[in-house]
């Protein structure tokens, strides 16, 4: 089925067209990365999927349902999760509380406030459990600032997991990081469940080429290109781009 | 799991902290025993507004609005008749909890500046009310001659040492009720707000509902602490809705540390404490006070609690 | 009709005086995102200092100057010295403005005692006109006459100049100042005095109908919230509007319902807090 569908979608920031026309169609299970240089519109893309800017024109249906017009909190509840390209964590609290946070979101209980959280037995084993498959329990009790960058990535990722989503976009998630941590952010990723579908914008061509089976080209804000890796690898105009 | 250790550490303090309280009366003359009095409604107030600034990171400006109406009210129940001190207690807390769901919907839509601009706007105007609306609240005036109120089971307190103890026992209430609120899940949500809204919004929380309810929890507690300040001071007058107060209070947070548990108290006590001394001293408190308050906060960003904890830990 | 008319022109030259006080605040909070608690403050001394030149001497445009140039030193001082240092952190920049408050409201009772004075007008400005068959007062003309030459003047400063454009880029985006390698520092210390200037002349100019005793400086700091906010935040225009609005309402609110007059200043702020919170001619930010 259809999990995301953009329909003619365009944004612009006063005389700026960050956004313009474009229309995408995302399958449930896939694996798509969206490139394109600096300023093609990838993160303004994003954005506009999660809920954070509005378009000027043209719609986003998630899981077959119109969003357009919907909060960034609304479309969550749907099932959609994202991770941001500046590291976005809760830097004063612990990393245990940091996905304790993510844990909790998609249940009721977030808005109980007569019981300590602890209390909870559910999510605190869940939130344990998520630390400890991703390797990361030892450090749970260790504020979120004091961890290193590439641990401060992972734990974006495992974030956007904790509210179990059925739609993931991870926009750089890559970012800054040494050659050994990418390799093994890859290995998580292209690990994830195909129940996960996931959308995935990338500036390293290496990484997007790696987890990707289908590639969105953006230029200036438009879709430039779009096709299998292979596809895309031999488009010559997609080279132009990032040469030219 | 170490939390335990911590809390169970925490309740030990607490226990020891208890004796020196209930011992107080019986050293210290009506005086000292007020001033405590003072302190520990002062604390349940900074606590309120610790759950806006410390906690969900907005920072209040006019929470003497909802100190200051639940203080009217107390003062019109008890010219009307009423001197149930539970009536009027739930009363107060639901006058300062809508007080504060009316300004809530006003302000929480506005950011930082704005937001403070806001709520510091609406508490000023409820203040120039109270003040020129004399046929009701007899202005500048205020409505002096209210007595104690009446708790039940044969109990007075009338003399200072009893509503002393009624003070701590509701203060002990009150602390208790925040901490389970500030360990819940809404409390740690709370705290999500604080470090990051676009994080929050993104994992599927209704900010904007929380930062609501949030305000509203804050305006009933410190409506409470308008209703045991009246019975204390048997008084209400405009500058119970005062800017002066709000300040105090934020004050209060950057001396004893926004966002803890014993931090709002600890401000609450230094705050009171040098109030008192510095009025006893000199005619011209007032300018000392000020010139603590620029070097206060030229000095302290963070609070005494945050440099102890940052002490500690290395 | 008479009386209307009257009540109008009444209302008018509050509401020139209001603008005096809340341009200068709407211009602090716009560019530097400061709520001076203090600026009320700024009218309080003036006046006083105002007062006591005029006793002395019976020169009232000298008591003008004088005043002005103490409330402009004292609003400098506070912002270069100490408000500088916390830059970005609002919360305690608010917080000190308040620790001033008292400072200046403590010196000011000190000196001047509790008791509450009108000045003197000058002897040119003394007397009323015939406005039908009811008297108005010369002064209060007076005080429209300059409330609106003083407004054409920042309008043109703020349109036409270059530091009025810089200081429109500034409400509008203070980064953009930063990237233009402006001195922000200059910029916002000269804005900081330009609006003690302003409300140091209008506690020159409202002094002798508005009066100065202790409790003034808040009263005046809640009338330019709520012109800033109806009007528009950071926005000249907004504070001129915002100022006729609240000033001709707070004369009639006065005039008819003398004791809730309040009421009717509080109802139209939460309409447009409600509607549109960054009032009438505010930026939105996003």
């Amino acid at each position: 089925m259809t999990v995301l569908s953009i329909q003619d979608l365009s944004k612009g920031f006063g005389g700026l067209q960050a956004i313009q026309k474009v229309s995408l169609e995302i399958e449930a299970g896939e694996r798509r990365a969206i490139i394109g240089p600096n300023g093609a519109g990838k993160t303004t893309l994003f954005n506009l999927i999660s809920g954070f800017l509005f378009p000027s024109s043209g719609e986003i249906h998630l899981f077959g349902r119109d969003v357009t017009k919907l909060r960034p909190h609304q479309r969550s509840a749907l099932g959609i999760a994202r991770t941001f390209q500046l590291t976005n964590l809760f830097q004063k609290l612990t990393l245990f509380e940091n996905i304790l946070l993510g844990v909790q979101a998609t249940r009721g209980a977030r808005y109980s406030f007569y019981r300590p959280v602890k209390s909870y037995g559910e999510i605190i084993r869940e939130t344990e459990h998520l630390l400890k498959s991703w390797d990361l329990w030892e450090k749970w009790d260790v504020p979120l600032k004091n961890l290193s960058y590439g641990e401060q990535r992972q734990v974006e990722v495992v974030m956007a997991l904790a509210t179990k989503p059925r739609l993931l976009l991870l926009d750089e998630p890559a970012a800054g990081l040494a050659p050994a941590e990418t390799t093994l952010l890859v290995s998580i990723i292209k690990s994830l469940p195909r129940e996960i579908t996931t959308i995935l914008i990338e500036h390293d061509m290496d990484v997007a080429f790696e987890i990707a089976e289908k590639i969105t080209v953006l230029h200036f804000g438009n879709v430039l290109a779009e096709g299998s890796l292979e596809e895309i690898k031999g488009n010559p105009k997609v080279t132009e781009i990032y040469l030219g | 799991m170490k939390a335990a250790q911590i809390f169970k550490g925490k309740f030990v303090l607490l226990l020891l902290l208890a004796v020196p309280f209930l011992a107080l009366p019986s050293f210290v003359s009506n005086y000292y025993v007020g001033l405590v009095i003072q302190i520990l409604i002062t604390a349940i107030f900074a606590m309120s507004l610790d759950i806006l600034v410390g906690y969900t990171g907005l920072p209040s400006m006019g929470h003497a609005a909802y100190f200051g109406v639940a203080a009217y009210a107390t003062g019109f129940l008890y010219f009307a008749g009423f001197n149930n001190f539970w009536v009027v207690f739930v009363v107060g807390l639901g006058v300062g909890g809508f007080t504060a769901a009316l300004f809530g919907l006003l302000a929480i839509r506005a950011r930082g500046p704005y937001f403070m601009l806001i709520t510091l706007a609406l508490s000023q105007v409820l203040w120039g009310i109270a003040f020129k609306w004399r046929s009701v609240t007899k202005g500048d005036d205020g409505l002096p001659g209210i007595k104690r109120p009446e708790i039940g089971m044969g109990v007075d307190l009338i003399p200072d040492p009893h509503f002393y103890y009624f003070t701590c026992a509701i203060f002990l209430i009150v602390f208790f009720a925040l901490y389970i609120l500030v360990h819940s899940p809404f409390g740690y949500a709370l705290r999500g707000i604080r470090e990051s809204e676009s994080r929050m919004k993104s994992l599927g929380y209704n900010v904007w509902l929380y930062k609501y309810i949030a305000f509203i929890f804050a305006g009933a507690f410190a409506g409470m602490s308008g209703v045991l300040w009246v019975y204390y001071s048997g008084f209400v007058n405009p500058s119970n809705l005062g800017i002066d107060l709000s300040v105090r209070g934020l004050l209060m947070l950057i001396l004893g540390g926004a966002g803890t548990m014993f931090g709002p108290a600890i401000g609450a006590a230094i705050i009171v404490l040098l109030e008192n001394i510095v009025s006893g001293l000199t005619e011209r408190w007032s300018l000392i006070l000020g010139i603590i308050y620029v070097v206060v906060i030229m000095l302290f960003s963070e609070g005494i609690t945050s440099i102890v904890k940052k002490v500690s830990r290395d | 009709m008479t009386f209307w008319i009257i009540q109008i022109l009444n209302g008018l030259s509050f509401s020139m005086f209001l603008f005096l006080v809340a341009a200068g605040f709407t211009l602090i909070f716009g560019l530097m995102k400061i709520i001076n608690i203090a600026h009320g403050s700024f009218y309080l001394l003036s006046a006083y200092i105002g007062l006591t030149i005029l006793r002395a001497t019976g020169n009232f445009l000298l008591a003008t100057i004088i005043a002005s140039v103490a409330a402009v030193v004292v609003g400098m001082a506070m912002q270069s010295l100490f408000l500088r240092r916390l830059h970005m952190k609002e919360l305690q920049q608010v917080l000190l403005t308040f620790g001033f408050v008292l400072i200046i409201a403590d010196v000011c009772l000190w000196i001047w005692g509790g008791n509450s004075f009108a000045l003197p007008k000058p002897a040119s400005l003394k007397g009323s006109v015939w406005v039908g068959n009811m008297v108005f007062p010369v002064y209060r003309l007076f005080v429209i006459v300059v409330g609106i030459i003083i407004g054409v003047g920042l309008w043109i400063f703020q349109e036409k100049t270059k530091f009025g454009a810089i200081i429109r880029a500034g409400v509008d985006d203070e980064e953009m100042l930063r990237g233009a390698g402006i001195n922000v520092q200059l910029v916002f210390s000269g804005v900081f005095g330009l609006g003690a200037l302003l409300a140091g002349i209008g506690g020159m100019i409202g002094g002798p109908f508005v009066g100065v005793f202790p409790g003034v400086d808040l009263t005046i700091l809640l009338l330019a919230l709520v012109v800033v906010i109806i009007g528009g935040i950071g926005s000249l225009k907004g504070a001129f509007v915002g100022s006729l609005f609240v000033g001709l309402i707070d004369n009639f609110g006065k005039a008819l319902f003398p004791e809730i007059s309040l009421f009717t200043l509080f109802a139209p702020m939460a309409i447009i807090l409600a509607i549109k919170p960054t009032g009438i001619f505010g930026r939105i930010e996003e």
